[in-house]
């Protein structure tokens, strides 16, 4: 057991309980709070990987900014304790029924496929970690292979800008 | 001697680094009131010792000793955590930010810097941004409206402002290429201090690093004269000292930040290496110079305190967005282009950086002058507001 081992298995640890604990919670102050607990592990899985950018984008956009936003929604509307009894009517609850079967086979499948090469997949890890990417690395990969798809993400990005925009002042005029 | 380089250095470096957080924060209470007391001209502290000097030992053994009372109407686990939340941020940032050159000892190179990671600067952007929690919990857990209002505020606040933060400095980390503070440090040693290359960017930075330590002009999240004390008006004894502390910690990490990003680091003129680079009397001026730099930082931000009226919601908001901003944003433009441009010369992005944003901000204040007007003239429509008794009625 390495120093990497024992980290993967506490930050591993922390984001399933976490992850669960989400859904469990009674009130969506705390499952907030539990994202938050669960975004911050999935960073530190991403050290451990190497990808140390990777994981600080993750902390600043997920645990800081989007979290916050959920936060700030969720205490602005003052929601109170919330029980799922009665929240699903019957077509939902069949659809999310088969939803769930479909990603406990997936899971099983991924789990069953990588557990026969456990060893390789621990030292393609360890390769990951040993090599550091570096964020000009990143940078020329995301100009140059990956050019395509990055442009496309800014122009959704942009597009769901303008559409909060629109939004806000067809609200404003509807007022006056 | 590997067991000493890997285990034993870090810990006492992290211990020194720990301690002189917490004695730094003593520094600032003390500091904090006698400098109120000189600017308002009246004369502060100074029964406890020496010019009052132990006066933040006697606060401490005061906030220890006082009750440390939980309110019935609260949510206990997230009202006992909140501090800690606000604490725990604002104490691990200082671990990448180097705080001297390096010095030579036990035949070992050591640097005066607790970890020197490659994503320096990231890494500080992502804790700072954790630091909200601690508000916007404490504000939630304690039921109670004035809270509430004041953990509103703040996260929308620090959302508004941590964008300025994180853009004002990429102009930065483009010239110096990279992100690790030491490196950026460095850079700025062998050439010209970042403050005049991106002057406006550094006062946008600035600007923001006080938003997103809730000091004033921008403590609207703990306005006393509206919100009672905003986030922590029912916390008392130690969890409320904790929330006094991680304020102070904040802003002494922020002014380190500041320092090492903009203001040359612990290089200044040469005098960091007297005594020859390396040796133990360049270790230790290339700290005293560091140590200097952020007090002088820090006694701005007192100054400030005593200079600037609180800035009303709509105004800080407007500030941020329509003013702070665009010249974050055209910062990185011009810094950009003209590196491009002219060749790599820095006085022409130093140059080039002000024009733009002085031409940024007159284009923004035209148009902010106008929106103005026209609420003016929609007002007068609508009717007078209601004036003295008739409001309060």
């Amino acid at each position: 057991m390495s120093v990497e081992h024992i980290l993967f298995f506490i930050f591993g640890g922390v984001s399933l309980i976490g992850a669960v604990s989400v859904i469990t919670f009674r009130h969506p102050i705390y499952s907030a709070l539990a994202l938050i607990v669960t975004f911050f592990s999935q960073a530190g899985l991403f050290v451990l990987l190497g990808a140390h950018f990777v994981a600080a984008v993750q902390v600043i956009v997920y645990a800081g900014a989007i979290m916050v936003l959920f936060l700030f929604v969720i205490m602005l509307l003052n929601l109170g304790t919330l029980s799922l009894k009665g929240a699903l009517s019957g077509k939902l609850k069949g659809f999310a029924i088969i939803l769930g079967i479909l990603l406990a086979i997936e899971g099983v499948y991924i789990a069953v496929t990588t557990l026969d090469n456990t060893d390789t997949a621990l030292a393609s890890s360890q390769v990951a970690a040993d090599t550091t990417y570096s964020i000009s690395e990143l940078g020329e990969l995301l100009f140059t292979d990956y050019l395509l798809p990055f442009e496309v993400t800014s122009i959704i990005l942009l597009a769901a800008l303008i559409g909060v925009i629109v939004l806000v002042k067809r609200g404003n005029q509807t007022e006056n | 001697m590997n067991l000493l380089i890997d285990i034993v250095i870090p810990i006492v470096k992290i211990l020194i680094i720990a301690h002189m957080l917490i004695i730094g924060v003593m520094a600032m209470i003390w500091s904090e009131r006698r400098v109120s007391g000189w600017i308002q001209d009246r004369i502060g502290p100074n029964r406890v010792g020496p010019q009052g000097l132990l006066q933040p030992i006697a606060d401490g053994i005061k906030f220890l000793f006082k009750e440390d009372l939980i309110p019935n109407h609260v949510d206990k686990p997230l009202y006992v955590l909140a501090p800690a939340m606000l604490l725990v941020p604002a104490m691990i940032t200082v671990a990448v930010v180097p705080f001297g050159s390096s010095i030579e000892l036990f035949g070992e190179t050591i640097n005066l810097q607790i970890a020197d990671i490659n994503i320096g600067v990231l890494y500080i952007l992502a804790i700072t941004s954790l630091g909200v929690y601690g508000v916007v919990i404490g504000a939630w857990a304690s039921n109670n409206k004035y809270s509430l209002l004041g953990g509103l505020r703040s996260s929308a606040q620090m959302i508004s402002y941590e964008l300025t933060l994180g853009l004002s400095i990429i102009g930065v980390l483009m010239l110096s290429e990279s992100l690790s503070l030491r490196d950026i440090a460095i850079a700025q040693g062998e050439g010209v201090w970042n403050c005049f290359i991106h002057l406006p960017a550094f006062l946008a930075f600035t600007t923001a690093m006080y938003a997103e330590t809730n000091r004033l002009p921008f403590d609207l999240a703990e306005a006393e004269q509206e919100l009672v004390a905003g986030y922590h008006t029912e916390y008392s004894s130690m969890k409320f000292a904790m929330f006094f502390m991680a304020e102070y910690m904040n802003m002494i990490v922020g002014s380190a930040v500041t320092v090492t990003l903009f203001l040359g680091g612990w290089h200044f003129f040469g005098l960091e290496n007297i005594g020859g680079e390396g040796s133990l009397l360049a270790g230790l001026m290339s700290f005293a110079i560091f140590f200097v730099k952020t007090g002088i930082f820090l006694f701005v931000f007192i100054w400030v305190r005593w200079t600037l009226p609180r800035f009303r919601y709509d105004q800080l908001m407007n500030f941020g967005w329509k003013f702070l901003l665009p010249v974050a944003l055209t910062s990185i433009v011009v810094t950009g282009t003209l590196w491009i441009v002219t060749n790599q010369s820095l006085l022409w992005i130093a140059i080039g950086n002000v024009v733009a944003a002085f031409i940024v901000i007159s284009i923004v204040a035209g148009i902010f002058m106008v929106d103005n007007n026209k609420k003016v003239t929609v007002d007068n429509s609508v009717g007078t507001p209601l004036s003295g008794l008739d409001a309060i009625e």
